[in-house]
């Protein structure tokens, strides 16, 4: 297969004269072709699309807290209180709240637990599989059983338990998401690593007693980027889903915040009077979880195609 | 190859369903070819470069051409042509490949015909024998099923029994036995040589006209090989085929091919019969190709392959200017004087390592018994063996990558630990080692600079700067230039990074360089630029070596030593004249009897 994944090899500059300047080969225009994860991704229409709907509710999320027409927080017993307001572009609430602004604020809490949980998720995971690959033996199994264990228990239930014992707070419902999520990380991290720990140069780096962890954080890891990207970008879909549901079923933010699962849970009894405050958090969690997860498949696509020719 | 016309087919010598009075039939009596190739051009997809440029080919029955190049030449991409077939990102951009079928009137145009009835031709009449048996079959299904499932595809015979009946025939004529059990095996369960025959029986199976091979014996052992040549080449003659054999190797070129065509970044440079081109190349990198192919006799110096290769060019510049046609040839003659071995720099004597008494199992599986081996001060062993005999193990357990051997390896009189990790900083700089495949020896995402400054990290005592300064000078030392520092290893060729991993080995003033089968991943012509390299840094730096190879004609171009492993035992044991002219053992002979020659 040389043959195919060297076409260059015809002009072997090995076979170049050791008194010349070197190679014939310019060096400037290799760098402007080269193909990477990230232009490979880019290429694909999808990742296009994937990011622009991303970016929309992303910039709803960040740039909504700064432009709201109106307060967004107070309970009932604030309601006497409320400054006069005008019915606004989608109408208020039972509570009399505007729609519009709660769910300008609302989207903010969601997506930082969301990347926070699947930051963590992914740090734990990407520890856990590539200590597994790499050091093996009865640790290797001991971890992976764990997982095993861990990923027998169903997301939601597991969730359900911890915020019952530990309480609705936002550090519960980030480590809870991150610690379902690991499990299923340190898997593909796993399998990604013991391909790569199969190759020559990380043997070349152990003849060299290069020290353990180097070895992960310096030669593993760049090469697993690909499939690690894949997971977060799925994991991150998982995240988002998950937290909008606990919201939306009282256990993650708690009244009277602003927050997309918990409007939804609020707004649902009035579906057909007042369509807006269902209709609204429902369409910004759709699209960005369609959004991230075209941009995770367009990884995915360009990382299969990446692993071809590399070697 | 419809049942009706096969029922109607008249039978040849050899079985051969055939229309009397095909294009074939009418080809052969008139004496004219089987296989046209006319003016062939092939380019890429993205940018039209054009990757094979005006390739003529002609192939009458029952010859054989082999197609020789280096890798990227496109050598492959001609035979897949024949086939109808471009790999993707390339495309058909001029030229015909014609063939004349034995199964109908009219001659096949495999360049402009659909894929309905290229499908009908491929495996019939025009068959292909990949490179790589073990991949080529399908481990899920017995072999004699895969044979009959070309026959069923191109509806042979018209039932099964008659099926089964070819499949046993063909098999007996590649020389594996046809029995019911021999039928219902695995893939896994035969080696490689029988695997690599049941890819010829599958290509043989429909008595093919034109053959395409595609370095059919590069993953074999040299008795393996010799063995599977001979059947290609028998199977070619009496089943008159038109064989295009596409090789890399000009040794197996001379023990098979009639006629021989070198191609060179997509152009044919020379054509003719084999003797010719072979003893009086042409063209100039005919012969550059020539000096690289390193003989047993020692003759064709390859350890000095740079310095001849310019002496060809500057005696074809001197034959250009003085128009004397004779004086090209005549500089390359001119050397074929047996040489000595390459002059050790020091003396010999003190042994640097002695291997004592080493031994290492898997499981079950013993691959070291007892071995004593010893590596003396600027001298180089040469470690040879087939495939499993352990070779890669033994060197593996001397640089310290394997651990669970027992025994004892000590270096300078000092006991060595099992593993790097536990040995001194000192001994871990002394002894390096560098990797069969530079395909995966270097980190793909990591620059030359910092792969090379590994070793020197780990040393500890230098700076930053200073370390630069000693990767700089290992690239220069191995003669890529300083310029390759920036440079990542998916920008390199084969040859390119395996000079980089032996400059790797070099940064930190080894004194003991074991290299595992460095060569056996790159071109014949690569091979001997990195074997000159070789030579030049032992020059140097009066290195001692461990050569480790399965290629015995390298022995008297790289060592003055030579140990012959044979399923983990050291067999034979000498100064290399001694064991090249007498073997002590059976096993050394049976390698020395098998080996291809020019």
């Amino acid at each position: 297969m040389t043959h195919a994944t060297t076409p260059d090899s015809a002009v072997d500059p090995t076979t170049v004269d050791p008194s010349g300047a070197g190679p014939a080969r310019s060096a400037p225009d290799r760098p402007a072709r080269r193909s990477t994860l990230v232009t490979r991704t880019w290429a694909q229409r999808q990742a296009k699309v994937g990011v622009v709907l991303t970016a929309l509710i992303v910039l709803i999320a960040v740039i909504g807290p700064l432009l709201l027409p109106w307060a967004t927080g107070y309970t009932a017993t604030g309601f006497a209180d409320r400054p006069f307001q005008d019915t606004g572009l989608f109408g208020t609430d039972n509570l009399g709240r505007d729609v519009l602004s709660r769910f300008l604020a609302g989207g903010t809490s969601l997506l930082l637990y969301s990347v926070l949980a699947t930051a963590l998720g992914l740090f734990l995971g990407m520890l856990f599989g590539m200590v597994a690959a790499y050091i093996g033996g009865w640790l290797d199994a001991l971890i992976m059983r764990s997982n095993d264990v861990l990923l027998a228990i169903p997301q939601l239930v597991f969730a359900l338990l911890a915020i019952t014992v530990l309480g609705p707070q936002p550090w519960v419902l980030v480590a809870v998401i991150a610690i379902t999520h690991a499990p299923r990380i340190a898997r593909v991290t796993r399998a990604a690593t013991l391909d790569v720990i199969g190759e020559d140069y990380i043997r070349a780096a152990e003849m060299y007693a290069v020290p353990r962890r180097r070895i992960l954080f310096r030669e593993v890891l760049p090469n697993i980027t690909g499939p690690l990207a894949v997971e977060a970008g799925l994991r991150l879909t998982y995240s988002i889903g998950a937290i909008a549901s606990l919201s939306f079923l009282g256990l993650g933010m708690q009244p009277p915040a602003a927050d997309w699962g918990l409007m939804i849970n609020e707004n649902r009894i009035a579906l057909s009077l007042q369509p807006w405050g269902v209709m609204l958090p429902v369409l910004a969690i759709a699209v960005l979880t369609i959004g991230t997860n075209l941009i995770a498949d367009s990884i995915a696509r360009a990382s299969a195609s990446a692993n071809v020719g590399e070697k | 190859m419809s049942r009706a016309r096969s029922a109607e087919a008249t039978l040849t010598p050899t079985g051969a369903p055939m229309v009397d009075g095909s294009a074939w039939h009418e080809q052969v009596a008139a004496g004219g070819d089987v296989l046209e190739i006319e003016d062939l051009r092939i380019a890429t997809t993205a940018g039209g470069r054009e990757v094979v440029r005006g390739v003529d080919l002609h192939l009458r029955q029952g010859e054989l051409l082999a197609l020789v190049g280096e890798s990227g030449s496109g050598k492959t991409t001609v035979g897949l042509a024949t086939l109808g077939h471009f790999r993707s990102g390339l495309t058909h951009a001029g030229g015909s490949v014609t063939i004349h079928p034995s199964n109908t009137t009219a001659p096949a145009l495999m360049t402009a015909l659909g894929e309905e009835s290229l499908r009908r031709l491929r495996g019939s009449r025009v068959s292909y024998i990949p490179q790589d048996p073990a991949l080529s079959l399908n481990p899920a299904m017995r072999v004699g099923e895969q044979i009959g499932e070309v026959l069923e595809i191109h509806e042979f015979g018209s039932s099964e029994a008659e099926r089964i009946e070819r499949v046993r025939s063909v098999l007996r004529e590649v020389g594996l036995p046809d029995d019911d059990a021999y039928r219902r095996r695995w893939p896994h369960q035969l080696s490689g040589g029988q695997q690599q025959r049941i890819g010829i029986a599958m290509a043989f199976a429909m008595y093919p006209d034109v053959l395409v091979l595609d370095e059919p014996t590069t993953g074999l052992d040299v008795s393996t090989q010799a063995v599977v040549l001979e059947t290609i080449r028998e199977m070619t003659v009496t089943n008159r085929v038109a064989a295009l054999y596409i090789t890399h190797d000009l040794a197996v070129v001379a023990e098979i091919a009639d006629r021989v065509a070198v191609m060179l970044q997509g152009e044919l440079v020379e054509e003719g019969p084999t003797d010719e081109v072979l003893r009086a190349p042409r063209h100039r990198y005919t012969r550059t190709l020539l000096a690289a192919v390193p003989d047993l006799a020692g003759r064709n110096r390859i350890g000095e392959f740079e310095a001849r290769r310019r002496a060809v060019e500057a005696a074809e510049a001197d034959a250009a200017r003085t128009s004397d046609p004779d004086s090209g040839p005549a500089a390359a003659r001119g050397e074929d004087r047996p040489v000595a071995a390459p002059a050790p720099a020091a003396a010999p004597g003190d042994p640097l390592i002695a291997v004592r008494d080493v031994s290492l199992s898997y499981g079950e599986k013993q691959v070291l018994s007892s071995v004593d081996l010893t590596l003396r001060a600027g001298e180089c062993t040469l470690l040879l063996g087939e495939s499993g005999s352990g070779k890669t193990t033994l060197s593996r357990s001397i640089a310290g990558l394997l651990d669970h051997w027992s025994g004892s390896i000590s270096y300078q009189g000092t006991e060595l630990a099992p593993s790097t990790r536990r040995r001194s900083l000192a001994q871990r700089q002394d002894i390096q080692y560098v990797f069969q495949s530079p395909f995966s020896s270097l980190n793909p995402r990591r620059t030359l600079g910092q792969s090379l400054a590994v070793p020197l990290e780990m040393s500890g005592d230098l700076s930053a700067a200073e370390r630069t300064q000693r990767v700089r000078e290992a690239l220069d030392a191995v003669r890529l230039g300083r310029a390759f520092i920036d440079r990542r290893p998916g920008d390199l060729s084969g040859g390119e990074r395996q000079r980089a991993a032996i400059a790797r080995a070099l940064v930190n003033m080894p004194r003991v360089l074991i290299c595992d089968e460095i060569t056996s991943a790159l071109d014949v012509s690569v091979q001997a630029s990195i074997i000159d390299l070789l030579t030049r840094l032992r020059e140097e730096r009066g290195l001692s070596m461990l050569f480790v190879t399965h290629n015995i004609a390298l022995a008297r171009h790289v060592a003055e030593r030579v140990a012959v492993l044979d399923h983990g035992v050291i067999v034979d044991d000498g100064p290399t004249d001694q064991v090249l002219t007498a073997p002590s053992n059976t096993y050394t002979e049976e390698l020395l009897a098998n080996i291809p020659s020019l």
